[in-house]
């Protein structure tokens, strides 16, 4: 049994959950919870994926991808920060919305195909056995979704920018008595999660299942809401948790074809199981929970006359 | 989306209105058709609707035609039932196994409307059903992937283990075996019936584990297109898929709803409909074959040849001998398996890889 394909497969399963991760990330450290996130990569992936039929370019399809994302998000940022709407609601109601828009615009792009993104191949290091396959044989958006998570968890930990975002997701009043613009942070960190959702979107559409169908997103989009929580806000554990959850899902396949005899709905089960029991443990200690969790997150800000 | 029928019945209102102002009503028949999944799944409905828009192209004026689709199996479907009964359609197409119970408890309220429900077993005076016989095809792309194969191992993307699933991988076996014993299958349920995503890993993981060939009983193109960036061969599901496989589609079961649903709609419109339970397959053109590309000349024509045998009753995929998994004959050499074992199917027969989910 070769090794090698199978950890292949499980970089392209982890990398749409990892972006649209970092991307929520961001938005809960900034206070607020947009459980939108299924219907900005739907809106995302049919997006790209249109680009990418009509220009032929992959820069451009991603770019547009990510971009839709942000402007599904900034309808979500206009609708809880300015008009005060509840962030629950309001992000369910984003998600049918965009699992509806996504499927009328993709009506004319059922039943095209698409060349899948090339792989980028780094010089010579593309040629080193095994390695060079493992590292450097991927896509763009699959360094993308390392860069990304790299320059956020910096971001959040180690920048003043950071700091302040986080200020304003732990307590927007104090945030906003010191001085900094509460609702420009959370725009700005609403817009960030819309772009990463797009990005997770449009690596579906046009990397992980090259085609255009309905709801393809098939549920990524609360797999990486759940990561967040899985990962206790902290942008390291978030980043194992996707490769965790990619890995199960993947190896789950592998077991049936050995011919194992697990149930297939039992490793179907496993991520989720997985996700329940971190909740129990992180949730058992209190301090752990309380220090990463953003104190504000759901909470609605007024801003004072 | 249920708005668009919901435009199409202001406006059809509108038309009708125009019409009536005239003075020349016109007397058509609705007709109704309640859909599982999305038009664009390019799978399972994607063909129920070419056979409505088939309806609409043959009857022309003299029918109108609703659709609603992605509805949920269950009590949902039930009152989208009730209200394309309840709305003057005269005959409704309910086309989703998990329909049965809904369409004849909906059928018990309105004796004077048609319904037909695919693939159930219950029937009742109004109150038909209908199916393909898809292992016919199965057993076609069997015979196909016993000779192109060269690791002798076949990959199937699985969607649940309920009889009609079990059926097609029997019969793909028994295709592929007739002409290479040394076949095998392993099988990976996804458990669900679409979620491209998962179905194209399931494909990858079967093609790493050596396998050559890819099948599946799931609704998305996905598998078939891994196939094709993979360097493998597969078959398409439901509908011809060769636009997502040009290198690598050797055929597709298609199937073909068109001629049923204009015959009945007919049927019910002129009086002669009979509630009856019909399971079609090539013969009467419910079940095609997508052309037979990306293969060598011998094996295009063997695969012809034994689509036509099938076609004319001269082969049953499920001739004996046919042993299951312990070795334990289940159909005698010279019979072949009944319609209760067709229809019940629950185990896997020699050669399929792994134990079945109970």
């Amino acid at each position: 049994m070769d090794l090698l394909p199978v950890a292949l497969t499980i970089i392209t399963a982890s990398t749409p959950l990892l972006l649209a991760a970092t991307g929520e990330l961001v938005t809960e450290k900034a206070g607020v919870l947009n459980l939108g996130v299924e219907g900005m990569m739907l809106v995302g992936a049919i997006a790209a994926f249109a680009a990418a039929v009509s220009t032929g370019s992959g820069l451009i399809a991603i770019l547009v991808g990510a971009f839709s994302g942000v402007a599904v998000a900034a309808i979500f940022a206009v609708l809880t920060l300015t008009c005060l709407a509840n962030q629950v609601a309001t992000g369910l109601a984003l998600t049918i919305f965009g699992v509806g828009l996504s499927a009328l615009v993709g009506s004319n792009f059922v039943g095209i195909s698409l060349e899948p993104l090339p792989q980028l191949n780094i010089g010579v290091l593309s040629t080193i056995p095994i390695l060079g396959d493992l590292l450097f044989g991927h896509d763009v958006l699959v360094y993308l979704s390392f860069l990304m998570i790299l320059l956020v968890g910096y971001f959040l930990s180690k920048t003043r920018s950071g700091l302040i975002l986080r200020a304003v997701g732990e307590s927007h009043d104090s945030a906003h008595a010191l001085g900094y613009s509460v609702l420009t942070v959370r725009y700005l960190a609403v817009l960030f999660g819309g772009f990463m959702s797009g990005l997770a979107g449009s690596y579906l559409s046009l990397v992980y299942t090259p085609l255009w169908a309905e709801n393809m997103t098939a549920g990524r989009g609360w797999i990486a809401l759940a990561l967040v929580v899985f990962g206790t806000w902290r942008a390291g554990r978030i980043a194992f948790g996707a490769y965790l959850f990619g890995a199960i899902t993947i190896l789950q396949l592998h077991v049936q074809g050995w011919g194992i005899n697990i149930a297939s709905q039992f490793m179907t089960m496993l991520p989720y199981l997985a996700t329940v029991i971190v909740l129990v443990f992180i949730s058992s200690d209190k301090m752990k929970i309380r220090i990463n969790a953003p104190q504000s997150i759901g909470k609605v800000f007024y801003p004072p006359r | 989306m249920r708005i668009k029928s919901f435009l199409r019945e202001i406006l059809a209102v509108f038309t009708i209105a125009t019409i009536s102002c005239v003075g020349v009503a016109n007397a058509e028949t609705k007709v109704g058709f309640v859909y599982v999944g999305p038009i664009g799944d390019h799978g399972w409905t994607y063909r129920h609707n070419v056979g409505r828009l088939a309806v609409e192209k043959a009857l022309g004026t003299q029918v109108k035609t609703t659709f609603v689709e992605s509805v949920k199996e269950g009590p949902d479907s039930e009152r989208v039932i009730r209200q394309l009964a309840s709305t003057g359609h005269k005959v409704i197409y309910t086309t989703s196994f998990g329909f049965m119970n809904p369409t004849l408890k909906v059928a018990k309220k309105f004796p004077n409307v048609r319904f037909e429900h695919a693939t159930g077993y219950k029937q009742s005076k109004n109150v038909g059903t209908y199916s393909a016989r898809f292992y016919e095809g199965r057993y076609i792309a069997g015979v196909i992937a016993g000779k192109v194969s060269k690791t002798n191992k076949i990959g199937y993307v699985a969607s649940f283990p309920i009889p009609e699933v079990v059926r097609g991988i029997n019969a793909f076996l028994l295709g592929a075996r007739s002409v290479n014993p040394e076949m095998t299958i392993s099988v990976v349920w996804v458990n669900s019936w679409y979620d491209p995503g998962k179905e194209g890993d399931a494909a990858k993981a079967l093609i790493d584990q050596g396998a050559d060939i890819i099948s599946q009983h799931t609704d998305s193109p996905a598998p078939l297109q891994v196939a094709e960036n993979r360097g493998v061969k597969g078959f398409g599901q439901a509908s011809d898929m060769i636009k997502f496989a040009p290198k690598a589609q050797l055929s597709a079961i298609v199937n073909n709803w068109d001629n049923y649903y204009v015959e009945r709609t007919k049927a019910a419109i002129d009086g002669s409909w009979k509630s009856q339970d019909v399971w079609y397959g090539l013969k009467e053109g419910m079940v095609k074959m997508a052309p037979y590309t990306n293969m060598p000349d011998d094996v295009q024509a063997l695969a012809k040849k034994t689509e036509d045998a099938i076609r004319n009753g001269e082969l049953h995929p499920f001739s004996g001998p046919i042993k299951d998994q312990t070795g334990k004959i289940v159909v005698e050499a010279g019979k072949v398996a009944d319609a209760g074992m067709l229809l019940g199917m629950n185990f896997y027969v020699e050669g399929v890889q792994g134990s079945l989910p109970k």
